[in-house]
């Protein structure tokens, strides 16, 4: 028995590495990448969109449609997550842990600081998501920072504050759909003044100025508010479980 | 490739290694984040500062944070699975 698993396994690997090296030889070669596809959206992103980052032209214009699929991944991945983690919980009220989490407060520097990043992490945040047509940035990486600085919220032991945060107005909930619904809503506009989904149909500007790209910064807004409010979901909700206590 | 992109390219693969060998899960959660960390200078390096926003924060915050409350949730659970009092 076990000989043959070892014969099979063997045999296995000899395939795969077989495949990889074969594969390999295909490959281009490092650091000399010639697309013509790419070479040319590089040069027209500026002429034909006025955004000065190609990659957020193409992720957000060009090829709008994939980014689509990519968001609602990310959104169906946390609504099964919710899904689950929402019927291990029950009916179990998080606050009645919150007593026991007051009592075991994190270490005054880690209070301090995450009172300290809280502030300017936001303002980089907001950058990074309004910047994406111009420089590296945009949406998606605007929208983890800003679960960062949130996520030092509960790193400086301010639970309570997260929580009411979450339970009161339910805002990361909101930011998600609304995000969501708001890049859908951005590829209609295109479908409907222009007749193709995720046409632009928004005023360009001119090249490096803070509006411009027409409906690129729109969708970085969008989507920096869905990433941000999906991982703060995922996030917040598992601290309400460890808050809830031991389950029996 | 340039000494730099090859000095990062060693490095992670010791950090993805040192990932893998160690056995303890809470120090895994620390040990990713250093890849993460690690991963996102590589991506600066080859001239990919898209890529190298996005994964020096879920590769150092988000991943480890979800990591740990995962582990503090579980370990709390075997506690109370044990103590009749919890």
């Amino acid at each position: 028995m076990r000989r043959a698993r070892l014969i099979v396994g063997g045999l296995g690997l000899l395939m795969v590495t077989g495949g990889l090296v074969w594969a390999g030889t295909g490959l281009q070669h490092f650091g000399h990448v010639h697309s013509r596809y790419g070479t040319h959206l590089a040069h027209a992103a500026v002429p034909q969109r006025a955004a000065t980052n190609s990659v957020v032209a193409i992720a957000f214009d060009y090829r709008g449609f994939d980014t689509l699929g990519e968001e609602f991944i990310l959104f169906i991945s946390v609504v099964g997550v919710m899904v689950l983690l929402r019927a291990i919980r029950g009916d179990a009220d998080p606050r009645k842990g919150v007593v026991q989490a007051e009592t075991r407060q994190a270490s005054d520097s880690s209070r301090w600081l995450g009172a300290a990043i809280v502030g300017p992490l936001s303002v980089l945040a907001a950058y990074v998501i309004v910047h994406g047509q111009l420089t590296p940035g945009g949406g998606f990486q605007g929208g983890v920072v800003l679960m960062a600085a949130l996520a030092f919220v509960g790193l400086g032991g301010e639970y309570l504050l997260l929580l009411r945060l979450r339970r009161s107005a339910t805002l990361p909930e909101l930011a998600d759909a609304a995000g969501a619904a708001g890049f859908v809503v951005i590829g209609l506009g295109g479908l409907i003044s222009a007749g193709v989904f995720f046409q632009n149909f928004l005023p360009k500007g001119s090249p490096g100025n803070l509006l411009s790209g027409g409906m690129i910064p729109l969708a970085n807004i969008s989507v920096g508010l869905e990433v941000a409010g999906a991982v703060l979901m995922v996030l917040s909700e598992l601290l309400d479980q460890r808050l809830m206590g031991a389950r029996r | 490739m340039n000494a730099l992109i090859a000095v990062l390219l060693t490095l992670v693969a010791a950090a993805g290694l040192v990932t893998v060998m160690i056995r303890e899960p809470a120090r895994q959660a620390i040990a990713v984040g250093i890849l993460g960390v690690l991963l996102a200078l590589l991506f600066f390096v080859l001239q990919a500062p898209d890529v190298a926003l996005s994964e020096i924060v879920v590769g150092s915050v988000a991943l480890p944070a979800m990591l740990f409350l995962a582990i503090a949730k579980i370990r709390q659970d075997e506690a109370g699975g044990e103590d009749e009092d919890r």
